[in-house]
């Protein structure tokens, strides 16, 4: 599925090198978690993944079922199965949220060469999964974004990676500032998506969505690199100790 | 030039050059030219094309007489500089000032007489003539029941009305609903009573050109107490080459009265720019509402600035009557140069002016435009939501004026007024004129210039949006409060004109 090899990432604009080598196989139907300390470089990760213009691959690659993801606009990116959802969503005025997933969607299909989907489809689809995530039709209607609660926020990426239905879903800090109660429903949304087909890039500070969403493998991420890559039980050890002593056992 | 969709590939010509004309082209989706035989009036203007246009409507004299007043009027005037605007001198007798398909020198009786040609025109345009039910497909319909809604059509075609639709059913209603020509004979008291009444011959100099020139438009006389039963639109069309167009609306709500009023308009490409004047005047009785909306999508000009509708308007509304109400809904995407400012009086106690406005300009298109709201009588309230987006090397400008004058105690303005840029070789404006005359009213007025917000960029087009669909889509929400403010047809229409405009705006 996801294969990245060797990836150095600078700054476009000044010379800071973020990511330093990264390598990373996410096979299909696979979750992967990154953890990793704040500045580490993991929001970078996403972000060149996806396609955000700022950062300037200077080495390596990356590919999509064996294409090559770095050579396509972010729309080709995503119309080829991958989707972010990101850490600090934005908001747009005025514009529906029901409006924008409509366009996503038919955007994808279009892309594809499908059909687009007639309103009525589209209408069953959307509140079908809306329901699955609670999110009513108020907020539905309310612009992108605007006015959610971080919850809110967060519930509204997975709804529409749920309508997107990508086949390489990448999780930038989807739990960080939700409660209890959001949580579950936001690995609910998760795992009702676990597929064969379907992987996942989970990126987190915390075990607590990892016993939600059960990993395959967890890796650390530190000062651009993967340095260190394991089971369910290295987030364990993390949230146990920290990142001092995995570090401490990679500078030695 | 031939129709867009008419190029063929001719021998030693790449399909792929052409293919490239069509899309370029293909911008601008009514650039088509009807062929139809014209008949014109001489070039230029003077006292005898005056009087030749006067004939051609089969006019009383004294319609005459009062163009040959505004016409040497006109002559002493000098062209206005004052607004943000740059275009190459316009020579006023280098045009056209008359232009009639053949077909319409005897005026056909019904719409079944006219000239399939003309109709075919209209059709294309996507304008019904016939006497039909219009299904709303509209965002946000989904909750509605798809119920059919009329509209009567007025088609002005060059310089003539072509035909008006549903006139029978709206005559039961007591409605009057008919172009200017056809009141001036059939309505003499209406006309001569409201004619330059809001906007008098020597307003200035394009409406004074208008008045000794205009050769149709649109009448609308709605009786006291009655909400006309449906609503009402005229539709626009130049289509003659080095033609300027000039109508005249009159539109006149008696007291109680409610109508909505829809105004389309569009025009071929070309390459050379083409001048319409026009003059709409509304009168407003007591607790009588007119709403006003526009979409104007004229001939916006080429890339690189070729060609395009000079278009200079005066539009202005008189709520004589207290409580009356007034609301103009603008969508200006076309021309290559727009002057363009309808207006509110207030002149009863507790009237009230609203102005929603979105103005696109793209490539080198320029506009100066919005509104003046001027406060006469007590209690009035009067909203200005003005939403300009530029793109390209275009000027937008957003010129105001709110006048509170001494009698019009404790009267309110709201004025917002947003601009939006999309690249940084385009400009916007905002030039707000305030005066208050008196100490019990209050202006507000509050005024944001931003960008295309990049970061809203990325997350459309993370989610698999193209960068045009992503412009068009935040733009669009950008301009949502005005959008909402038309009628369900037109708001449909304004939004895919949105992302018509802006096409190669990006990228
Ligand atoms: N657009 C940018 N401009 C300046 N610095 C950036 C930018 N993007 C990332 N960085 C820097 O790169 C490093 C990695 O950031 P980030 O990928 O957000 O880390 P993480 O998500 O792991 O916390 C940080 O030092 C951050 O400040
Ligand atoms: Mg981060």
């Amino acid at each position: 599925m996801l294969k990245i090899n060797n990836l150095h990432v600078k700054l476009e604009e000044e010379d800071k090198r973020i990511l330093k080598g990264v390598d990373l196989e996410v096979p299909a139907g696979k979750v992967h978690a990154i953890m990793g300390p704040n500045g580490s470089g993991k929001s970078t990760l996403s972000y060149v993944l996806s396609g955000r213009d700022g950062y300037e691959v200077t080495e390596g690659d990356a590919t999509l079922d064996g294409e090559e993801l770095l050579d396509m606009e972010p729309e080709e990116r995503a119309a080829a199965g991958l989707f972010l959802a990101f850490q600090y969503p934005v908001e747009i005025p005025g514009v529906g949220n029901m409006t924008f997933l409509r366009t996503a969607v038919n955007a994808q299909r279009k892309a594809r060469g499908e059909e687009e989907m007639s309103a009525a489809d589209f209408l069953k689809f959307v509140r079908a999964k809306a329901k699955d995530l609670k999110i009513d039709a108020d907020m539905l209607k309310r612009p992108v974004n605007v006015g959610f609660s971080g919850g809110e926020k967060k519930r509204n990426e997975i709804l529409q990676m749920a309508m997107l239905e990508p086949k390489m879903c990448i999780l930038d800090e989807t739990d960080s500032g939700l409660d209890v109660d959001a949580m579950k429903l936001v690995s609910e949304g998760v795992n009702a998506l676990r597929d064969e087909g379907r992987s996942f890039l989970v990126i987190t500070h915390y075990q607590r969505l990892l016993d939600h969403i059960k990993p395959d493998v967890v890796h650390i991420m530190a000062a651009g690199r993967i340095v260190k890559s394991g089971g369910p039980e290295l987030a364990l050890e993390v949230e146990n100790n920290g990142y001092a002593d995995i570090l401490a056992e990679i500078d030695a | 030039m031939a129709g867009v969709d008419e190029l063929i590939a001719k021998e030693g010509v790449e399909e792929e050059t052409v293919e490239a004309v069509k899309s370029l082209a293909g911008a601008y989706k009514y650039g088509w030219e009807t062929e139809i035989e014209m008949e014109y009036a001489p070039k230029g203007v003077n006292p005898d094309i005056v009087r030749l246009i006067s004939e051609k409507n089969d006019e009383p004299e004294w319609m005459t007489e009062w163009r040959l007043e505004a016409f040497a009027r006109w002559e002493k005037l000098e062209e206005p500089s004052w607004a943000l605007l740059n275009y190459p001198e316009i020579d006023f007798q280098d045009q056209y000032y008359y232009a009639r398909p053949k077909s319409m020198e005897e005026k056909p009786k019904s719409l079944d007489e006219v000239d399939p040609k003309l109709l075919a025109t209209y059709e294309k345009l996507g304008i019904p003539l016939k006497e039909q039910m219009i299904l709303a497909g509209v965002e946000g319909a989904e909750d509605m029941p798809a119920e059919g809604r009329k509209v009567a059509v007025d088609a002005v075609f060059d310089s003539v009305s072509v035909g008006t639709t549903f006139q029978a059913e709206l005559k039961k209603a007591g409605v009057i609903f008919c172009s200017i020509s056809e009141a001036i004979k059939e309505h003499p008291e209406l006309v001569k009573k409201y004619l330059g009444s809001v906007v008098p011959v020597s307003d200035n100099y394009y409406a004074t050109l208008n008045s000794a020139v205009f050769s149709d438009g649109s009448f609308v006389y709605i009786p006291p107490n009655t909400r006309c039963p449906m609503e009402l639109s005229t539709y626009f069309r130049i289509n003659a080459e080095n033609t300027g167009q000039f109508e005249r609306t009159l539109i006149i709500a008696d007291k109680g009265s409610y109508v909505s009023y829809l105004e389309g308009c569009t025009a071929p490409q070309r390459d050379t720019a083409q001048l319409h004047a026009a003059v709409v005047e509304i009168i407003i009785e007591e607790d009588a509402e007119v709403k006003y909306s526009t979409v104007q999508n004229w001939f916006p000009g080429d890339e690189e600035g070729k060609g395009g509708i000079y278009n200079f308007v005066t539009k202005r509304a008189d709520c004589r009557g207290d409580r009356s109400k007034v609301m103009w809904t603008q969508v200006e995407t076309g021309s290559a140069v727009t002057w363009k400012y309808p207006s509110c009086i207030l002149r009863g106690a507790e009237s009230q002016g609203e102005f929603y406005s979105i103005a696109i300009t793209n490539n080198y298109q320029q506009a100066d435009t919005g509104t003046k709201m001027v406060h006469l009588g007590r209690d009035t309230k009067s909203r200005i939501v003005s939403k300009g987006i530029s793109a390209g090397k275009a000027q937008n400008t957003y010129r105001g004026l709110v006048s509170m004058h001494p009698k019009a105690k404790n009267s309110r303005n709201y004025t917002q007024c947003d601009s939006l840029l999309i690249g940084d070789k385009c400009g916007a404006h905002t030039v707000p004129y305030i005066e208050v005359k008196n100490n019990s009213s209050r202006v507000e007025h509050e005024a944001t210039t931003s960008k295309v917000d990049e970061e809203q960029m990325f997350y459309c087009r993370q989610r698999g949006m193209d960068e045009e669909e992503a412009v068009a889509l935040i733009v669009n929400g950008f301009a949502k409060e005005v959008l909402q403010a038309l009628p369900m047809e037109f708001a449909m229409e304004a939004q895919q004109l949105v992302a018509i405009s802006l096409e190669g705006s990006v990228g």
